[in-house]
């Protein structure tokens, strides 16, 4: 139930996010979600990828500060009354959510989520018959 | 004076100064056995190449006090300028060493005009560094109107200068030119001001900077020289024919050596300053190297002073830095690095003038290894560095983290420090 996230350090010049992508692009590396987190001086750039192992190795040649964060996916109907009970469910025991993210595929939406324990997030979770995705689904999409 | 005149009140207090350091300071006695020679084989300034050199690593080596030739009960005065890395240089003063030292300021002030009817206003800082002080004590002496305001605060240095009428002012050249501006810029007719000479130092500055002083400020700009260990400003300074400034040699012995050989140069070669002071009592130094390269004149200047002079000094046989008058050695920065794990000491020092201000950026590469994501543990990290290398260097930093390989490794010494500044 644990995804491995890829999370790149960015200096706030632009052509680095390019780059990352052109590295990634050139291995065949599939990209299922992408987004940054910004300050004015850098960024975090935050991947789902279908092989972060790999790609880890990609970017860590091409000299980028890379590692793997553990987050959790979550997958629910279209609707935002259920990212909200995801939310409320966590909540209610004390476990902070750090960042999350959202995409829909069709009529379903992919939550993911960055959770202070990831082990309780996933026991909570699932004891409210939440759907989590294994990784193996997640880097099929 | 002529030369063999001054050749013979120098031979005389060098042979006073070298019985004082031989008797008083350990350090001293050590090295000038090690090398085989007493207080008697110094019998003229012509002897002067027999005796070893200082450097600021050996007023490092005795820190606090070590090297001073009396008693802390004589020292009525102490100040302290930066270190190559953590600890400050630290110097003394006896009375009598204040006493030359303010002698030394009225001749500065005196040789640029100033005189009793004079209001000057030292926008020097005040505290450890000699600056402040060293023109205040000289003002005094030539019994000027002293207007002790120290630097910053533009706004009231200004309202001081329009209310007050200060004939002169004391400051570091890139301050002054911050000050012509916001003087344009206040609303002030310049016609309201008094303001007639600068005495302008503590920092590199160009012909080209000193005529842009003089035409926005309106005054006759003039350069002084000097560094804390010898005495602090008023080594050296202009006179009104600015054609090299005179170095006050009754009381600091010039010579310009070569930084590498470290053989002694003659007249006119351009080389390394070394300073020997005859007078001191209170930290008397031998033959100390000041890493500022210029080249000397023994010529009568058209002013009609036979006081050798030195050029402008434009450049260091070291790797140290002035921002905004402040000494920086890159090593400075490189010791707070090391005391934190969480970076790699891989850094680029940036300096830069903006609007007449240094700036000073440092930029870091992130460790792997550190690295998680989290904005909130990259942004304490990069503020907690900022925080210890402003409290280190007691100067404004701006720090950037970078990824790696921004910054360029070379074989040998790596690039460190990229100055963009053109005096």
């Amino acid at each position: 139930m644990i995804i491995h996230q890829l999370s790149i350090f960015l200096e706030n010049k632009s052509g680095r996010l390019t780059e990352v992508l052109e590295a990634l692009g050139e291995e065949n590396i599939r990209i299922t979600a992408l987004s940054v987190a910004d300050t004015t001086e850098f960024g975090i750039l935050r991947l789902l990828v279908s092989d972060p192992d790999k790609a880890r190795e990609i970017l860590k040649k091409q000299n980028f500060t890379v590692n793997l964060t553990e987050v959790i996916s979550v997958m629910a109907p279209n609707e935002a009354k259920y990212y909200a009970k995801i939310l409320k469910i966590l909540s209610d025991l004390d476990i902070s959510v750090e960042y999350t993210y959202a995409f829909s595929v069709g009529d379903k939406s992919i939550i993911i989520l960055r959770c202070s324990n990831s082990e309780n997030a996933i026991k909570a979770l699932k004891s409210h018959e939440m759907e989590l995705l294994k990784a193996s689904d997640l880097y099929k999409i | 004076m002529d030369r063999d005149g001054i050749r013979h009140v120098q031979s005389e207090r060098l042979r006073e100064t070298v019985e004082r350091v031989y008797f008083n300071v350990p350090y001293y006695r050590n090295k000038m056995q090690e090398a085989g020679i007493g207080p008697e084989s110094i019998r003229s300034i012509d002897d002067i190449a027999k005796l070893p050199y200082t450097t600021k690593q050996d007023l490092r080596d005795n820190y606090p006090f070590g090297l001073f030739a009396v008693p802390m009960s004589e020292i009525v005065r102490v100040h302290a300028s930066s270190g190559t890395t953590g600890k400050p240089t630290v110097v003394g003063y006896t009375r009598n060493d204040i006493s030359t030292w303010s002698e030394v300021m009225a001749r500065t002030l005196t040789s640029a005009g100033a005189n009793r009817n004079d209001f000057i206003q030292v926008a020097y800082g005040y505290g450890l560094f000699t600056g402040g002080l060293g023109l205040h004590y000289g003002g005094e002496k030539i019994g000027a109107s002293v207007i002790p305001i120290s630097g910053g605060n533009t706004v009231r240095q200004i309202q001081l200068m329009h209310d007050f009428g200060s004939t002169v002012l004391a400051c570091t050249p890139s301050y002054a030119l911050f000050l012509a501006e916001a003087i344009q810029e206040s609303g002030i007719n310049r016609n309201d001001l008094k303001l007639r000479v600068g005495v302008f130092g503590a920092e590199p500055w160009t012909e080209n900077m000193r005529r842009e002083i003089e035409d926005k400020l309106r005054i006759k700009a003039i350069d002084i020289y000097g560094l804390s260990e010898v005495i602090g400003p008023g080594v050296a300074s202009e006179c009104q024919v600015q054609e090299g400034l005179h170095i006050n040699e009754d009381h600091f012995y010039p010579e310009i050596i070569d930084p590498d050989t470290l053989r002694v140069l003659p007249e006119g070669s351009t080389g390394e300053l070394v300073f020997t002071t005859i007078t001191k009592e209170g930290l008397p130094l031998i033959r100390y190297r000041t890493r500022d390269l210029t080249r000397l004149t023994y010529k009568r200047c058209t002013c009609g002073r036979t006081m050798v002079r030195m050029e402008k000094c434009l450049g260091r046989s070291d790797d140290m830095l002035i921002i905004r008058g402040v000494n920086l050695f890159p090593s400075q920065v490189e010791t707070v690095l090391l005391e934190m794990n969480e970076i790699k000491p891989h850094y680029l020092l940036i300096v830069d003038r903006v609007n007449n201000l240094d700036t000073l950026e440092l930029k870091v590469e992130v460790d792997e290894a550190f690295f998680q994501d989290k904005i909130s543990q990259l942004e304490s990290l990069r503020q907690k560095l900022q925080n210890n290398l402003e409290n280190s260097l007691g100067l404004g930093i701006k720090v950037t983290l970078v990824e790696p390989k921004i910054i360029e490794r070379s074989e040998g010494k790596s690039k460190r420090v990229i100055d963009k500044r053109k005096f």
